[in-house]
């Protein structure tokens, strides 16, 4: 399958013009268990996106390097990013039969957009929707191509409560259904304990982790708040170190 | 409107027509029965024709080689380093130079025109695309990447898109500035054409008939935009708010 073992020297970004040259990643050691549910909690430009961008291929410039499992070949990735990425001349179904495979049916997409309430605006243009709908349609992107693993880049912002709620049920059913290793992005820790089987805190630029913290909170429990907010609590009890992150 | 000003046209030409009583302004009225005399001894239709073949080819021609060259050009920035001056050389070298030296080189024939032809108008088109990729979102080829989109279809799907304003830009400026060479191109070295009958009125001084040839290739080059250009553009446009 597809354990991943990322082990990053150093990535710095080039002096531009008047910005001297930006250290983003140092000394990172990670490493992801095949169908594990991961959350990246860390402050805001710390290079989470960074970390995001190489395990996707996107950037090779760094020194490091990661293993994903035994396998040659590149493992299929579904890839959130921030903005939604929509190509704007294509509709919103388009979009999405875009990315699937050649051995994929465009039946797969239907109950996604029903789940996601797009199904009325499947034929529409991505210049008509609102910034929360084209994040939607994302996320029905990335959950299409069936995934081996799973970036996700802040993917709630802007997406009112109800909907990210619903959002993040749907997840959690795909992933049970059908496992794939997650990565997720997010500076909100409460989603964070809601969702993940691990936290990996990071720090500021250049990143490093600081700890990884299995969370003890059973799956069933995960709609109860107050046993997550009493897990927070007890985390920001427990390290002040995470407490100064967020 | 478009047609009240067309009749305020024609009522100025002939207010001058009249006034200047000259052969060298011959009224509407003249050039029209010209034109149509042209049209039904066939005279007109062939000529423009040939013209019209050759235009189509130069140009598809160009516009091919030019979108290649282009995005190449544009992707790639050592060839795009290295190419840049030869780019800068034949954009400046003077029309009427490539034609003559193509003719001197090839010969009096078909091909030599059409080469011609293809050479004054190909650095404009690689300008004009090269322009266009390089500010390609680099966001939508990174998700293309991402989502393993093959060659063809991040071709298709994600850059060709991006660049239809400029392909229609070049099109479009393309097509002005090719039939005015390709005229040059007729009266230096071709036995039939719009470019060699008008070089035929200048030496007879039928002022009637080159004007009738104009009105006609106009009316041509007009069609074009009105039929072809304007609904791609429209059709290509519909996503935008």
């Amino acid at each position: 399958m597809s354990d991943i073992q990322i082990n990053i020297h150093s990535k710095t970004y080039p002096a531009i013009g008047q910005a001297g040259h930006h250290a983003a990643i140092k000394n990172l050691k990670l490493s992801l268990t095949s169908g594990e549910f991961i959350c990246l909690v860390g402050p805001s430009g710390c290079g989470k996106t960074t970390l995001l961008n190489i395990i996707a291929n996107l950037d090779t410039d760094y020194e490091g390097e990661i293993r994903v499992g035994q396998q040659q070949s590149h493992p299929k990735i579904g890839y959130i990013f921030q903005n939604p990425r929509l190509l704007p001349w294509r509709t919103v179904r388009e979009n999405i039969e875009l990315v699937l495979g050649s051995d994929q049916s465009p039946d797969v997409i239907d109950p996604l957009l029903e789940v996601m309430q797009l199904t009325q605006s499947q034929h529409v243009y991505p210049e008509r929707l609102s910034l929360g709908m084209s994040r939607r349609v994302s996320i029905i992107r990335a959950f299409a191509v069936d995934p081996e693993i799973l970036l996700m880049d802040e993917p709630f912002v802007s997406l009112d409560a109800p909907t990210a709620r619903q959002v993040r049920e749907l997840l959690l059913k795909l992933w049970q259904e059908r496992p794939h290793t997650v990565l997720f992005v997010t500076h909100d820790l409460r989603e964070a304990i809601a969702l993940a089987d691990r936290l990996i805190f990071l720090s500021a630029a250049p990143m490093t982790v600081i700890s990884e913290i299995t969370v003890p909170v059973p799956r069933a429990e995960r709609n109860d708040e107050k046993a997550i907010e009493a897990f927070r609590q007890q985390l920001i009890n427990d390290y002040p170190e995470i407490k100064k992150l967020l | 409107m478009p047609a009240l000003s067309l009749l305020v046209f024609l009522a100025v030409w002939q207010g001058l027509a009249v006034y200047l009583n000259n052969n060298t302004l011959p009224a509407p009225e003249t050039v029209a029965k010209v034109f149509w005399q042209a049209c039904v001894t066939g005279q007109l239709p062939f000529h423009l024709g040939v013209t019209l073949l050759r235009l189509v080819v130069s140009f598809s021609i160009a516009m091919l080689l030019g979108c290649a060259i282009g995005i190449v050009l544009g992707r790639n920035k050592k060839l795009d380093a290295f190419f840049d001056n030869w780019l800068v050389i034949f954009l400046n070298v003077p029309a009427l130079v490539t034609i003559i030296l193509c003719y001197v080189w090839f010969g009096l024939i078909e091909s030599a025109a059409i080469v011609a032809v293809v050479i004054n108008k190909l650095p404009n088109v690689i300008v004009t695309i090269r322009e266009g990729t390089r500010t390609l979102d680099q966001d939508l080829l990174d998700m293309a990447r991402c989502f393993n989109f093959s060659r063809r279809k991040t071709l298709v799907h994600v850059i060709w898109p991006q660049l239809h304003p400029f392909v229609m830009g070049a099109t479009r400026s393309g097509l002005a500035l090719i039939w005015k060479i390709i005229l040059v191109v007729e009266l230096l070295g071709r036995s039939n054409g719009m470019g060699y009958q008008l070089h035929l009125f200048f030496q007879l001084f039928d002022v009637a008939s080159i004007l009738a040839y104009t009105i006609a290739f106009v009316a041509v080059i007009q069609l074009i935009e009105l039929l072809i250009l304007k609904p791609l553009d429209k059709k290509s446009l519909r996503w935008r708010r």
